[in-house]
């Protein structure tokens, strides 16, 4: 700041004097009673009854009033009042002083204690108990270690397959080339090892490892609808449209793509599934019904560190 | 009247003095300065319309039956949080708007903070002494993804529930801890119990908002210490000397400004550009799958990754030890975050500079760096574009397997490609420039020689 000669500091302006554009004023202020009218407007749209493009209206009148508002602030930024450009030295990137002392408080204040290490030591100890007490509670978040519920199913041998409605599943009313879900009779579907999807395929075509034989009665067959891979429902299926060249039918998890080979046992074709689709055997009933003849071949749904594999229960 | 309120509010704060300086803090003028603004408004705008969405909005898995105006889901079981969502939809007189603005928010949220990240990257803006606020910036992006991700799956819509499962497969697929962390979030095997959705509910609209909210207040506070970096282009400006518009009165009026401009196109978006039809989707059930439903785009990158990793388990014997989700799900964004993070320390151990900069670099003077960002964004890029292909299968009929395995060899092989392209690029560029810099030079050297000569002449000539 300049000082006059006798001392007194001289009084200057800070902001440099701006453009004056008196019609800019005047366009400011009409866009600004624009904002106000929009409002209102959104304020009328909001308050007659409900019609069929009330909402769009609504959006419109309030992005208006908005638009308005922000055009009449960047014209009074532009043309009314001043933008001067100034310059200004960067802060120091560093207070070497201050640094020095703080340094410095930090090492005397602890310079006549004899035991740095022993307090070092119970302190870090302290700090690491309560931390862990401190985060105890959060056990109760959830049935921590306890890992058997991810394997549970509801299916057991001589289940009833039944529909999203409850109604029991018959043979017959399998056909080829369309899928269903299916359900274990009385259980919650909301349990990943409920839903199962179910197919018929040609039964000369079947391909399934030998310990499956008689999982399969009249070519159908049944897995469980939760994508190994992620969780996803496997809610696709492909089947071959025009004979011999065309691939196979597939079960296809919508999520990533994971296709699944029902007449190999739900083994992994293509996608980054890392194992097959589990395999529920099963039976036809003397009333034609379709049961469970057992629980799956593999734990379902997704994996995680350590699960066995071929265990569901 | 302002002396008398400036000295009221001077000797009861003690504030004026720092009123002073912020009100003549110097803002450099570029357009790509505004995209973190952008982002900042688009969060006003999100806070603003997510606590009226809260008011009616009921974070609950029990059970109802809907009866509310839209007739195709009259009769239908669903929980309480999707029956609610729909009543905001259809019976919440603005309710419609809030949630659509809301949603196109966050779109316009996270794009500004995307394309931030880019300018940043690729001018050098991260380096001495700004790599905190770069950190800062990293852990917002990452928090508002999954800010984003909870806002759509707490709806407990079919949509909602898809995202869940595979963010569940993600979690259980992490070594060691993955079951045990799985089960406590979610309080059971997946659906998971009532709880679930409260926590997810108090995360959105709490605890990761709070957390945005504090990092976004460090982030501006060490801009405004450390002041903001600028580019060479007023001639003024140096390393030492920041040059631009004053905050106050230049700056804002132009940036409150843009804080109406920003919400005037979410407002317009949220009214006539219908986004996230929750009620087309349908209420949650586990055994319900559709491929017609896409998540928010930025969240594609993690599909496109998860899609790509080969069908592999890590596996001894009959026990899975790293099931395939971790590698797309976990591993790559964690990848992406870490390059991102270490980047500035990278640059500096191995380009050997530690020097402070205010000065920001134009992409082409710093090859390697470009190279490196052109190449790692376009990884990133190709990995969402893959998230896309069975899109492409719908709308162009393209094969869906070899669009994947493509993608497999074109990950790895583009990448490279971009990296020696961009560096070549950037070299030529430089070099042609530096061409016509020593013709520049040379003409204006020669043309204050010739004045000087004439001044010499003129003196000369002057009578003594
Ligand atoms: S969840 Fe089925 S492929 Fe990923």
């Amino acid at each position: 700041m300049t000082t006059s000669p006798d001392g007194e500091p001289e009084s200057r302006d800070i902001v440099a004097a701006g453009p004056e554009s008196p019609r800019s004023e005047v366009t400011v202020a009409a866009l600004l009673v624009g904002a106000a009218v929009s409002a209102i407007a959104f304020i009328g749209v909001y308050s007659v009854e409900k019609f069929s493009t009330q909402h769009e209206l609504m959006g419109l009148t309030l992005a208006a009033s908005f638009a308005f508002v922000a055009a009449a602030l960047i014209l009074l930024g532009e043309r009314v009042l001043p933008s001067e450009e100034v310059a200004e030295d960067y802060p120091e990137v560093a207070a070497p002083q201050e640094e020095e002392e703080v340094a410095k408080v930090m090492e005397e204040s602890a310079a006549g204690i004899t035991r740095k290490r022993l307090l070092v030591g119970a302190g870090g100890t302290a700090g690491g108990a309560i931390g862990l007490a401190a985060l105890t509670p959060a056990l109760s978040l959830g049935p921590w270690f306890e890992v058997a519920p991810l394997y549970r199913t509801p299916w057991r041998a001589g289940r009833r397959l039944v529909d999203d409605e409850g109604k029991p599943y018959k043979a017959e009313e399998i056909e080829q080339e369309t899928f269903y879900t299916a359900f274990p009779e009385g259980s919650s579907h909301r349990n990943l090892g409920a839903s199962i999807v179910v197919v018929r395929v040609d039964p000369a075509a079947l391909m399934l490892p030998p310990e499956r034989a008689g999982w399969a009665p009249e070519g159908i067959l049944a897995f469980s609808k939760i994508c190994p891979h992620a969780a996803c429902a496997v809610a696709l299926y492909r089947k071959p449209t025009y004979g011999p060249t065309q691939p196979g039918p597939a079960l296809v998890c919508p999520c990533h793509y994971s296709t699944f080979d029902p007449g190999k046992g739900g083994e992994v074709l293509f996608g980054p599934a890392g194992r097959p689709l589990p395999q529920l055997p099963l039976t036809v009933d003397a009333a034609g019904e379709m049961r469970a003849g057992g629980n799956f071949s593999d734990a379902i749904g997704p994996s995680w560190w350590g699960i066995d594999m071929e265990q569901p229960h | 009247m302002i002396r008398q309120t400036v000295h009221f509010l001077d000797s009861r704060t003690g504030a004026v003095p720092f009123m002073r300086k912020s009100l003549r803090y110097i803002f450099p003028d570029h357009w790509s300065f505004l995209l973190g603004e952008i982002a900042l408004y688009a969060f006003i705008v999100l806070v603003g319309t997510g606590v009226y969405l809260t008011l009616f909005f009921e974070p609950s898995f029990a059970e109802t039956t809907y009866t509310g105006s839209y007739k195709p889901m009259q009769g239908l079981t669903m929980s309480e949080a999707y029956r609610s969502a729909l009543d905001l939809s259809f019976d919440v007189t603005s309710g419609l708007l809030m949630r659509q603005a809301h949603h196109w928010a966050s779109n316009i949220f996270v794009a500004a903070i995307v394309l931030h990240l880019l300018r940043v990257f690729f001018t050098g803006g991260f380096r001495k002494p700004r790599e905190l606020t770069w950190a800062l910036g990293l852990m917002m992006l990452f928090a508002s993804l999954l800010e984003g991700y909870l806002g759509y799956s707490m709806i407990d819509d079919l949509l909602s529930g898809i995202g869940l499962a595979i963010g569940y497969g993600v979690v259980l697929s992490v070594p060691v801890v993955g079951a045990d962390l799985a089960l406590g979030l979610w309080g059971g095997p997946f659906p998971g119990d009532a709880a679930w959705e409260s926590r997810m509910y108090v995360a959105h609209v709490f605890l990761l908002p709070i957390l945005i909210g504090i990092l976004m207040a460090a982030h501006l506070a060490l801009v405004a210490s450390r002041h903001h970096a600028q580019f060479k282009s007023a001639k003024r400006a140096t390393e030492r000397k920041l040059v631009g518009m004053p905050a106050y009165p230049a700056q804002v009026p132009r940036s409150i400004g843009l804080l109406f401009a920003t919400a005037a196109l979410i407002f317009l978006l949220g009214g006539l550009v219908q986004i996230n039809p929750i009620w087309q989707w349908g209420p949650f059930e586990v055994a319900q799958g559709t491929n017609g439903a896409q998540p928010d785009w930025y969240l594609g990158w993690l599909i496109g990754s998860l899609r790509l990793v080969p069908g592999f388990d890590v596996t001894i014997a009959d026990y899975n030890l790293i099931p395939n989700p971790f590698w797309g799900g976990a591993l790559f964004p964690i990848i992406v975050m870490a390059v991102l993070g270490a980047w500035p320390w990278l640059e500096r151990r191995f380009g050997g500079d530690s020097h402070s900069h205010n000065i920001l670099d134009r992409p082409r003077d710093v090859p390697v760096r470009t190279a490196f960002g052109v190449a790692f964004f376009t990884w990133v890029a190709l990995i969402f574009i893959a998230g896309s292909a069975d899109r492409a299968t719908v709308f162009f009929g393209l094969d869906y397997e070899a669009q994947v395995i493509f993608f497999r060899v074109a990950v790895i092989v583009i990448p490279l490609v971009a990296f020696f392209t961009t560096r070549r690029i950037c070299r030529e560029l430089k070099r042609s420039e530096e061409i016509g810099f020593d013709q520049e030079r040379a003409e204006e050297e020669a043309e204050e020689e010739e004045e000087a000569q004439e001044a010499e002449r003129e003196k000369e000539a002057a009578p003594a």
